[in-house]
């Protein structure tokens, strides 16, 4: 295939002069009718003889293939492309297409993983030869995964004049790569391949140096196992770095969860039940914010997510302060119907949210900016993840500032250690019981921008953090924003410590019974209140 | 004497009522037949459960446009069991004791599904289970129009076998019966397939799992081994949105590591954003892709009757419309709604399903229906890669299993559910 490809570069010219003789243009009709039956191995033989037949149209029609730009009509079985600009243009000679086909109910050309693959190895080929460094960076790495010894004279031919260090690097291993594996290559050479494979350090160097064949010289399989033992040696290393990020990152969601109960909870003492619904209702924000921006505003899509968090705040607040004001300021003082109110308010809203959105999940769309991943040290960290672990960092600190240095925050922490006296002090008490609330609610509403992005939009969201966030509230210590931050950072590394040796299920049920037993011998959790505040 | 008289008109009435106590009853039934719907409409299952409810309220206004059964109208009766297990069992009972209904079509996870087995043995009434399943099981008050294990998951990886060269293998699924069960049939499969037992990796998560970092990267290191790797899931509902998300994110292409899904279909891609997992696969025995002239009416009406243009259909709705379509063929053969009747008329009969066969009701009360396989488009819809050239029959008890290899079910002239070849003796396991 690939080898193929670079024959077809290297003599399109020669058959675009020919075009017009009779015997390359039945070639190319003979190959481009494969592409007209809608079978996908009559689809392979066509795109195999496009590459032999070296039509001269053959990378854009290749291209528009993997793009799925290629159409066909199943009337007269004519070829045709969009190209990139959508313009519709002759598969065979590259012609815009007389207009009456046009107008036909044009077929796409299907592609399935295989064809797919195929399609790529061409691609990658042909990209080897891309004017952009980093382009021919990413072909050489596809050549490194698929080390296809075809690709040998076009990555060579790419070396010899190639200037960009990274590409160079890359292209270097990929053709270390297709050495190592390839029989006829002198042995001392393929010995060296192996040490600069496994210098690349990653699942694909891993497959290339486990995969030689049997007739493998002695000193060649050496070299291999020698890059695979330090490949696995780093990869412990990784493994427990990787564990611990992991870790890090879950309790960065259980914060973001736990954070508004903390207040609600924690510094209010309303055992709220339905703090899970706040955390969806605020997602719910975040896909109607979303979808009014993509309708009226599209030029600020990208923004949506950040518009969001303000929307899903106040909404989600406004929820809270509301329900404080109708429920639970009847209810202070009696834990067991506050309990049992809130869980009904929560089912409330549950079945609310599901008749207005219906009971399928609602898609949020993740910006482009936090799509994808990067690697550091052997760890594949996806940005997503990343923004949460700093964006619930921020809502932290943000929450301490508030309730440190703000008059609202001073009139809180007075209401909580002592209602009466605060207001006798001229505190209104009342109003301040709904802003707490609401601003716990609408710190949940914050969570819910965030767990729409790793989590389902959908009526029951709520429902799967209520439990963690209590147990990182109770564990961290009631009423002790630090506490649920440590307590909801170290059940985070715990449970992704536990993980990959007892398993997801079994590592739930560990690390439930440690707290348990945590709360047995310290029922005020890992940071107690001390002195009066606890009477209260 | 008064008494006695008292006593002749009562046994007068008695007689007179056991005369034409039938047609008295039917004519207090009125000149309607009613038909259960026991589907959730509240709680986790809502999301997959509702759609069910409005595509048999469909289906039903349909025949109704038709004239009905029998010359009867069909009433739907709709209850919620609020995705609470033994809240299915009391709705089942209220539906068949207290409304009088002829069928019931309703349930969606297994556990559901078990629950309200007792109350149609005991109450003897008629059940259509609509759901892929993990098979296991035959009831005679029960037909099952979803796909057995043979039906869905051994044709799913006989296609990567073939088609892709897979070599390893993960069984990823969510801790509960369907996918353990699954995943065993499948692992005796496989190994039976020679591969070895280092080279597939099972994992289980609990319900509602969202945070699929590690596993995702353990697969990732899995499938470095140079061998092709792939994933075979019964990851339930909910829980899929965030891996496929984590998938897409951690890089993981379907050309690298395709994922094939048992219970992703249409209804649940509806809330993914697609781009990334093109390529990816599911197993099913209906796509709404599929272009046949009944497919096209079936959406065309579908879209027209819950009045939303973009409405998707899937399998278990395809499964609803076979069984439905069985069901009033048989209560028209068997010219009466009695289950006893209905169960007995069942078997063999003939219903064209929606991707251009003629589906099969089997005596082992499972249905004959083609296996499907497809691939996830960029548009939420799935293009069909490889379809059995015939029809394959549901087998209620998998070959792969050692306990249930010699067991065979068959209500026409075993009248057995679980009839032991080895033993001759119905009643299951030696």
């Amino acid at each position: 295939m690939l080898s193929g490809l670079v024959r077809l570069i290297a003599f399109a010219a020669f058959c675009a002069a020919l075009v017009a003789g009779p015997a390359c243009a039945d070639a190319i009709d003979d190959a481009l009718s494969g592409f007209t039956t809608d079978k996908y191995d009559d689809t392979d033989k066509a795109l195999q003889g496009l590459v032999a037949t070296a039509a001269p149209n053959g990378l854009a029609v290749i291209e528009a293939l993997a793009a799925g730009r290629l159409l066909f009509d199943p009337e007269s079985k004519t070829v045709l492309y969009k190209d990139a600009s959508g313009a519709l243009k002759l598969a065979k000679t590259g012609e815009p297409a007389p207009a009456e086909l046009a107008g036909k109910p044009l077929k796409t050309v299907r592609v399935n993983n295989r064809l797919r693959r195929a399609v790529d190895a061409a691609g990658g080929a042909f990209e080897l030869r891309s004017p952009d460094a980093a382009k021919r960076a990413a072909a050489a790495r596809a050549v490194f995964k698929t080390r296809e010894s075809t690709a040998l004279p076009a990555i060579d031919h790419a070396l010899a004049d190639e200037k960009d260090a990274a590409a160079k690097k890359a292209l270097e291993q990929a053709r270390a790569a297709i050495i190592l594996g390839k029989a006829d290559a002198p042995e001392a050479e393929r010995a060296a391949a192996a040490a600069t494979v496994a210098s690349v350090a990653d699942p694909d160097a891993l497959a290339a140096l486990r995969t030689l064949p049997a007739d493998t010289p002695v000193s060649v399989k050496a070299a291999a196992e020698k890059g695979v033992a330090a490949i696995e040696r780093w990869a412990t290393v990784a493994n427990v770095i990787q564990n611990l990020v992991y870790g890090m990152s879950l309790g960065s969601v259980l914060l973001l969860a736990a954070i508004g109960l903390a207040i609600t909870f924690g510094v209010m003492g309303v055992i709220n039940m339905a703090h899970g619904e706040m955390v969806m209702i605020g997602a719910y924000a975040t896909f109607l914010t979303q979808s009014l921006i993509g309708a009226y505003l599209p030029a600020l899509n990208s923004a949506s997510l950040v518009i969001a968090i303000p929307v899903a705040f106040l909404v989600a607040g406004a929820v809270g302060a509301l329900i404080e004001r109708t429920v639970i300021r009847f209810l202070y003082g009696r834990p067991l119907e506050t309990l049992l109110a809130t869980w009904g308010v929560s089912l409330i809203l549950q079945q609310a949210v599901r008749s207005v959105f219906g009971p399928s999940n609602r898609t949020v769309q993740t910006p482009e900016w936090l799509q994808g991943s990067i690697e550091i040290l052997g760890v594949s960290l996806t940005w997503n993840r990343i923004a949460i672990i700093l964006f619930a960092l921020a809502v932290f600190f943000a929450l301490q500032l508030l309730l440190r240095r703000t008059s609202l925050g001073l009139q809180v922490r007075a209401v909580t250690q002592n209602r009466r006296m605060a207001g006798s002090m001229g505190i209104r008490t009342p109003r301040v019981d709904a802003m707490t609330f609401g601003l716990g609610s609408g710190v949940a509403g914050i969570a819910g921008v965030a767990l729409s992005q790793i989590d389902n939009v959908s009526p029951n969201l709520g429902q799967n953090y209520i439990i963690d966030s209590f147990l990182v509230v109770v564990f961290g210590g009631v009423g002790n924003l630090w506490g649920t931050l440590v307590g909801a950072l170290s059940i985070g590394v715990a449970n992704k410590l536990l993980e990959p040796f007892a398993g997801a299920v079994l590592g739930k049920i560990i690390l439930l019974i440690a707290i348990i037993l945590f709360i047995q011998k310290k029922p005020r959790g890992l940071f107690a209140l001390k002195g009066r505040a606890v009477e209260a | 004497m008064l008494k006695i008289i008292g006593g002749a008109v009562a046994a007068g009435a008695l007689a007179a009522a056991a005369l034409f106590g039938a047609a008295g009853a039917a004519r207090a039934a009125d000149d309607t037949i009613k038909v259960g719907i026991l589907h959730s409409l509240s709680g986790t299952m809502a999301i997959s459960e509702s759609t069910l409810k409005d595509a048999m309220l469909m289906l039903i206004d349909e025949q109704n446009k038709k004239g009905g059964v029998l010359g009867k109208k069909l009433e739907p009766v709709v209850v919620d069991p609020a995705s609470n297990w033994p809240l299915f069992a009391e709705k089942a009972r209220e539906l068949i004791a207290q409304n009088k209904v002829a069928v019931v079509f309703g349930c969606w996870t297994s556990v559901s599904r078990k629950s309200v087995l007792p109350v149609f043995k005991e109450l003897n009434s008629v059940l259509f289970y609509p759901v892929q399943y993990e098979g296991e099981e035959s009831e005679r008050n029960v037909f099952y129009t979803g796909a057995a294990p043979n039906q869905q998951a051994i044709p799913a990886v006989d296609y990567l076998m073939k088609e892709e060269g897979v070599k390893r293998w993960v069984l990823a699924g969510t801790d509960y019966v369907y996918p353990r069960t699954t995943n065993k049939i499948l692992e005796a499969y496989l190994k039976e397939k020679g591969v070895a037992a280092e080279d597939i990796m099972i994992n289980y998560t609990p319900f509602g799992h969202s945070d699929w970092q590690t596993i995702v990267s353990d697969i990732k290191k899995f499938g470095s081994e140079g061998k092709k790797t792939a994933v075979v899931s019964t990851i339930n509902g909910d829980a899929n949105v965030p891996f496929y998300k984590e998938l897409g994110n951690q890089g993981v292409k379907a050309t690298d590591i395709p994922v094939i899904a048992f219970s992703v279909g249409e209804e649940e891609l509806a809330g993914i954003d697609t781009a990334p997992l093109v390529g990816h696969l599911a197993a099913w025995n209906y796509f709404m892709s599929v272009d046949t002239p009944e497919n096209k009416d079936f959406i065309a009406k579908w879209q027209t009757f819950t009045k939303n243009p973009k409405r998707v259909t899937n399998d278990p709705m395809e499964a609803h419309y076979i069984g439905f379509n069985m069901w009033v063929k048989a209560v028209e053969k068997a010219g009466s709604t009695d289950p006893d009747k209905v169960i007995d008329a069942l078997p063999g009969t003939e219903q064209a399903n929606l991707t251009g066969g003629v589906s099969k009701m089997l005596p082992n009360h499972h249905i004959t229906k083609p296996v499907l396989i497809g691939e996830i488009r960029d548009d939420g819809q799935f293009d069909v890669v490889e379809k059995t050239p015939d029809l394959v029959p549901g087998d209620a008890w998998s070959d792969f299993l050692p306990g249930s290899k010699d067991l065979e079910a068959d209500w026409v002239t075993l009248k057995c559910g679980n009839y032991n070849t080895k033993t001759k003796k119905c009643g299951g396991g030696a």
